[in-house]
């Protein structure tokens, strides 16, 4: 039996580099199953060598502890492959406010040479912005500039 | 299962999860395949390693943020990989990075070359970046559920990886007289240990439907690189082939250098863990 109360104290569990997301926002947290004696969470990488992936395995180990479960194990799963698409409407929105630029759906593309779609600025909501780096403080981010109230900020890659 | 919340238009009962990340419950690979496993995970370990002499020390801050999150991904995937190789006989992913001697690794010659300058890096990165994708991409038909697991989460990162190639190849080769001169001799350097890449060994053979066959990866990745040599006006450096051997424990020399750097500590402190 699925317990409920499991999956709402893993989903809780916050991405330790982005705050403001829950893994569940993320579309990290993939099955939680067991009682209250046993509980495996399954939960998938964003990018293969995230490290936050051990510290986000630490903190549902804890937060199901501290909630009560007995035994907690967590397994990581591959496949299928996780996407940007997974991130939830409120995590979008959370990302937003916290002055990231959420990732668009992703887009087919035409051969090797890379087209770029224009990123809305999350402060002043401008789309005259330009890329700095396509790799930024974390795997899943891209460094950006607003040319209209000249603010970097970062871009969420639509992985 | 009113609990569980849709992720977007994916909700986790439809979800499969037997493709476990390889070494927790997952399945034992066979030797043929733990070999080829180490073969794609030394690929990606060495890469890693040299481009992580890079940080601190690249030609601007954003570049030494991108090679040090290149060198991340790629380190994802030779832990994947190398884990799951290590199923076989019982080793972890630190037994088989760090306590394996340069004639045990299985790396490609072209992932061995050095640094070089930033150009020699973007050649090398061009190679390694366009092939890997290839690769993957072929790899996620893979009829073994471990490689085609870990094959369909790389390839979306190297995709990254042969963007940031490109861009710079385009850059370099169209800007300054400098640069183009750095690039066509970067490009002609790291050239001859290409053909290495698409050489089908004998294990091919035995891992039907499991492996990729090496010589298919070919056309593909020579449309992709022509397309990028005629957008960067650089011609294709001759047919000079280098000989190769990393299949079989034979290196580049700099690979011996490159492991002593990274398995010093490890060596030196065994079992150490922080």
């Amino acid at each position: 039996m699925v317990s409920g109360g499991a999956w709402e104290v893993a989903a809780a569990v916050r991405d330790p580099e982005i705050p403001v997301l829950t893994i569940e926002d993320l579309g990290v947290l993939r099955d939680v199953r067991g009682d209250r004696d046993d509980v495996v969470v399954t939960i998938t990488p964003t990018y293969s060598g995230c490290p936050a992936m051990d510290t986000i395995r630490d903190d549902i180990v804890l937060a199901l502890t501290e909630a009560g479960y007995a035994r907690v194990r967590v397994d990581l799963a591959l496949a299928p492959a996780w996407t940007t698409d997974w991130i939830t409407e409120k995590g979008k929105r959370a990302l937003r406010d916290y002055g990231i630029a959420p990732p668009a759906a992703r887009t087919a593309r035409q051969g090797p040479i890379p087209v770029r779609l224009a990123v809305r600025c999350p402060r002043c909501g401008s789309l005259d912005t330009r890329e700095i780096a396509r790799f930024g403080s974390t795997s899943c981010k891209a460094l950006y500039e607003c040319r209209a109230c000249l603010e970097p900020f970062d871009h969420f890659k639509a992985h | 299962m009113s609990e569980l919340d849709p992720h977007g238009d994916v909700t986790v009962e439809q979800v499969r999860l037997s493709a476990e990340l390889a070494g927790a419950e997952g399945r034992a690979a066979s030797a043929d395949v733990a070999e080829y496993a180490l073969w794609l995970g030394d690929d990606a370990l060495v890469l890693a390693q040299q481009l992580s002499a890079w940080i601190a020390r690249a030609p601007e801050l954003e570049e030494d943020v991108a090679l040090a999150n290149i060198a991340l991904d790629l380190l994802g995937h030779a832990r994947s990989l190398l884990r799951y190789a290590g199923t076989w006989d019982g080793r972890t992913e630190d037994d088989l990075a760090y306590w394996r001697d340069e004639p045990d690794f299985r790396s490609a010659w072209v992932f061995e070359q050095p640094n070089g300058d930033f150009a020699h890096t973007i050649a090398r990165q061009l190679v390694a970046s366009v092939y890997l994708y290839e690769l993957y991409t072929a790899l996620q038909a893979s009829t073994d559920a471990t490689l085609a697991a870990v094959a369909a989460k790389a390839v979306r990162e190297v995709e990254y990886h042969r963007d940031h190639a490109v861009q710079w190849t385009l850059r370099l080769a169209g800007g300054t007289d400098e640069s183009r001169e750095r690039m066509v001799r970067a490009v002609g350097d790291v050239w001859p240990y290409a053909d290495e890449l698409f050489r089908d060994e004998p294990l091919i053979d035995r891992l039907p439907g499991v492996a990729v066959r090496p010589s298919s990866l070919r056309p593909d990745f020579d449309a992709v690189i022509g397309a990028v040599f005629a957008e960067a006006e650089l011609e294709a450096p001759g047919e000079f082939v280098a000989a190769g051997g990393g299949r079989s424990g034979r290196h580049f020399p700099t690979l011996g250098y490159l492991l002593a750097e990274m398995q010093v500590l490890a060596r030196q402190h065994p079992g150490a863990t922080w």
